[in-house]
């Protein structure tokens, strides 16, 4: 099946979000589409599988043209979607949903789960997609998640698969299983679409390239006559540099001390789980592994947002485990959180308001009772100058700004002043690659002028480009510490470590 | 798991061990003393097909056996823990606590055991029904605090339409206006999107407002139609003589049989139909639902006017089934119980239907009780079915879950 977009445009209110855009699908190949985020992928996709209609601009299937008027059209058609969020019933089971929504039934509406169990387990032979067809979707790792999804989308007889960012939750190793089954299901002739932003995965897995760029496409090509620098420039609109600039590693004293630290999940099981290191300053301190191994728990933790059930944390000898949150900004620890918009600021305040949210209650902000407005707003517009926040005033609602603008205004709040040490949680998640160069630079700055840093990110690329010391995290333990000054450090060796393989 | 969580458990266990020395030495100190005389409980009247002889308990030794075994389970917990089992343990424990209970009231007296649990099936109806309509509606992500407004828009609309037209046609009529609410609250919450507590708490005082001063209104002066039959009980042939058995289960008026009924359907189609598969996806994740072409607003707008139904027949036990008339507020918060009975059944129809019977029996053990005349006031003895909501939503039913997406708004992107 031959799938054709023809003169697309998507807008939404005055914001256009996809213009004119070309694209041919073809069966038995992968078609990578690359873009930032933000950049329409998705919202392309989201035309092509129904969730969305064009303003302009029509869909061909095989020189027809078609029209769907939601998602259970695009799937008849042939067209199914894995996205980027697994759409799956977390308490069902594998075969309760892959047949949602077109259940195999009998008389009286009776569900017929032995059919579906064995339709499961015939896709999942003929593919190599291993899965219990009664397994209950929650106790599985996303990994097996993800073939969940991909078998719901083949039970629907689909010949279009559009993957939507699906490396963002797996590990190296998972990424590599992944690309074989990518290629297993081309081999037996179905079209792909593979949407990400990271260029390594494209040039592997893609026979074509398409390139997408503030909703347009910017260029199409051969991924084996294309090279990295060419795709980065054409995906994000002028050169770019990939290397972090660092200075030598100079670490001076220990300056955060973590004993046999443990601290549960909400549910009341153990998120970290008696974990020790240090954090020296001028030291970045990376935390790898797979998103729900206990990073949040730690960061939130130490931020003082979470409780210590046992174990102690000492900051430059000073005991901090049942310090409040405020104590610990006045010591100089800085925390840019994972979810900038839960947690980071507060959407429906300005610019000016967010930047003091941590600095209101005393001078020069306060006095007596009041706030001094006047000295708030020059101060916070002259901070968002300096740290890139691209506002039209500092009077506009936060919730407006871009997410890369948002999480600058985060880093400048808590980077503007004396810092000691910094606790940034997936401080890049998200953004476009001028936000993530401007706030890489600037917590490498922080650690030239002798602050602590400890990063979490769940991109490896990013933790290897920051971090002076890479620790592991797999199910709340640390299970693997590298040190790339002393040595390189192989990126299969802590994917292992991250799926386990090394406890 | 860890031991952290042991040790939350073995507290709770603890708590819980604690709980039934205590009403051991109540029973032993204060209660076994005062019983003096056989307890005598009749299971068959004369005129049954198959009497059985009466079951008579020697009442003091009674007491002291059962504080000495609850005594032992208490320490037993106390001491060992023995966390898997100590809910159910509790559970035990209360009910033999409340055997003992009823045989100090009994003591030198005479108690139709079987006239109580046929009362308790009777008394746990509307409660079932309630908290059916909420396993309904919640299963597709609808909180329904309407369903105590409900009740009574169906006990109003069975007795003033039974009054006019006779009992089934006030029946259908109770069904029809039960289902109405349901819609107008799915209007509100799912179209409108409304909060959902706040939409159920108007539809509660609406009805209420309506239906008293309708009542005290109109009703006062036109007796007339405030006279509705009442539905008969229904012997089920060979079934209801069985002894004991029988008569609790086999003869009975529709209302019982429909909870039994409408409990078993409803387990059903949740779990073994393609419709009551999409309803519980709704449920959890409206969005999956959605992408997968199942009309999320629609799912949640038929689950909640049929549990709007569900209610007004429910409703309708109040007059139809059980006096004929109606007054002001005459649901008495019944609607409320049976959302506790939905979480202590775990928002499952035969969870909610055994929890009903439960809060049923706490029901008919005040009133015969009372009729038996214990020293304690009737007033404490009236707050019974309260009291066993609380005991049992905040003690014994532990980590329920409830669908993921319970009281979520949905809104498509």
């Amino acid at each position: 099946m031959r799938v054709e977009l023809r003169n697309i445009t998507k807008r939404f209110g005055p914001v256009v979000a996809n213009k004119g855009v070309n694209l041919t699908i073809e069966p038995g190949q992968v078609l990578g589409l690359l873009g930032e985020n933000g950049a329409g992928k998705s919202t392309l996709m989201n035309v092509l599988c129904g969730l969305y209609s064009p303003n302009e601009g029509e869909i061909q299937i095989d020189g027809q043209s078609v029209r769907f008027a939601g998602p259970g059209e695009a799937i008849r058609a042939g067209i199914g979607m894995v996205h980027q969020h697994f759409m799956l019933v977390p308490v069902f089971t594998v075969a309760e949903n892959v047949i949602l929504g077109i259940e195999p039934v009998g008389r009286f509406d009776h569900l017929d789960l032995t059919t579906a169990r064995s339709e499961v387990s015939r896709l999942s032979a003929e593919y190599g997609l291993a899965v219990d067809p009664d397994a209950i979707i929650e106790t599985l790792p996303v990994g097996i998640q993800q073939r969940v999804e991909i078998i719901k989308v083949l039970f629907r007889e689909a010949d279009v698969l559009i993957l939507d960012e699906p490396t963002a939750v797996l590990t190296p190793q998972e990424v590599d299983e992944f690309f074989q089954i990518v290629r297993s299901l081309c081999e037996a002739g179905k079209a792909i679409v593979f949407i990400t932003h990271k260029l390594n995965e494209i040039l592997d897995i893609s026979d074509r390239i398409a390139v997408i760029r503030r909703g347009e496409i910017v260029g199409t090509g051969d991924p084996k006559k294309l090279a990295r620098p060419d795709l980065a420039e054409m995906m994000v609109g002028h050169p770019v540099d990939f290397d972090v600039a660092r200075a030598p590693f100079v670490p001076g004293d220990v300056i955060l001390g973590i004993q046999d630290l443990t601290v549960l999940r909400d549910d009341g099981a153990v998120a970290v789980d008696d974990i020790s290191f240090q954090v020296r300053s001028g030291e970045v301190v990376g935390i790898a592994g797979v998103q729900g191994n206990g990073q949040s728990a730690l960061i939130e933790a130490l931020a003082g947002l979470r409780r210590v059930v046992s174990g102690q944390v000492r900051f430059d000898g000073t005991d901090i485990t049942q310090a409040s949150p405020r104590e610990r900004h006045r010591l100089g620890i800085a925390h840019i959180p994972e979810d900038r918009q839960r947690a980071g600021l507060i959407g429906t305040f300005t610019v000016a308001e967010n930047m003091v949210l941590d600095s209101y209650y005393a001078p020069p902000y306060s006095a007596g009772t009041s706030i001094d407005w006047g000295r708030v707003h020059t101060d916070a517009a002259a901070v968002a100058e300096q740290y890139d926040v691209r506002t039209p005033s500092v009077h506009t609602s936060a919730a407006h700004l871009s997410g890369g603008n948002q999480q600058k205004l985060v880093v400048a709040r808590e980077l503007s002043r004396d810092t000691r040490f910094v606790i940034a949680g997936q401080p890049t998640r998200g953004l476009d690659v001028g936000s993530i160069a401007f706030i890489h630079e600037r917590l490498m700055a922080a650690r030239d002028e002798g602050d602590g840093l400890l990063i979490v990110s769940s991109e490896l690329d990013e933790i290897m480009a920051l971090s002076d010391r890479i620790l592991v995290m797999f199910k709340g333990r640390i299970v693997a510490e590298y040190a790339p000054h002393d040595a390189p450090v192989d990126k299969g060796d802590i994917g292992l470590a991250m799926a386990g393989a090394r406890v | 798991m860890s031991v952290l969580l042991d040790k939350a458990r073995q507290r709770q266990t603890r708590i819980s061990g604690a709980i039934l020395i205590g009403l051991g030495v109540l029973l032993a100190v204060f209660m076994a003393p005062d019983a003096t005389g056989v307890a005598t409980f009749r299971l068959s009247r004369p005129t049954d097909v198959w009497p059985v002889p009466n079951l008579v308990v020697p009442g003091g030794p009674f007491i002291y056996v059962i504080s000495a075994l609850l005594a032992f389970l208490g320490v037993r917990l106390f001491l060992r823990g023995g966390a898997k089992w100590a809910s159910m343990i509790l559970g035990i424990g209360l009910a033999i606590a409340v055997a003992a209970f009823l045989v100090w009231a009994t003591a030198g007296k005479s108690f139709s055991l079987t006239g109580m649990l046929q009362a308790t099936l009777v008394r746990a109806v509307p409660i079932a029904l309630g908290g059916l309509a909420g396993v309904l509606s919640e299963r597709v992500a609808v909180v329904n605090i309407g369903i105590e407004g409900m009740l009574l828009a169906g006990a109003f609309t069975g007795a003033l339409v039974g009054s006019l037209a006779g009992g089934i046609a006030g029946l259908v009529a109770a069904v029809a206006v039960g289902g109405m609410f349901g819609f107008i609250l799915a209007a509100l919450v799912v179209t409108y999107r409304m909060d959902q507590i706040i939409a159920g708490v108007f539809i509660n005082l609406f009805v209420l407002g309506l239906t008293s001063y309708i009542s005290s209104q109109v009703f006062q002066e036109y007796r007339a139609l405030n006279n509705a039959p009442v539905f008969r009980t229904i012997k089920i042939p060979l079934l209801s003589d069985v002894p004991v058995i029988g008569p609790v289960f086999f003869n009975q008026n529709i209302f019982v049989y429909g909870a039994f009924i409408l409990a078993g359907l409803a387990t059903y189609y949740l779990f073994h139909t393609r419709h009551g598969l999409r309803a519980r996806a709704v449920g959890e994740q409206p969005r999956a639902a959605d992408t997968l072409g199942i009309n999320v607003y629609r799912t949640r707008y038929v689950n909640v006017t049929v549990a709007g139904m569900v209610a007004g027949f429910g409703g309708a036990w109040f007059t139809l089934g059980s006096v004929g008339r109606f007054d002001e507020g005459m649901t008495g918060g019944r609607g409320f119980i049976g959302l506790a009975a939905m979480i202590f059944g775990r928002w499952h129809p035969v969870g909610a239907l055994l929890a009903a019977l439960v809060f049923g029996f706490a029901d008919s053990l005040q009133q015969k009780l009372a009729l038996l005349g214990t020293p304690i006031p009737s007033e404490f003895l009236a707050m019974a079915p309260y009291v066993a909501t609380i005991v049992v939503v905040a003690g014994v039913v532990g980590r329920a879950r409830a669908p993921a997406a319970d009281g979520k708004p949905y809104v498509k992107e």
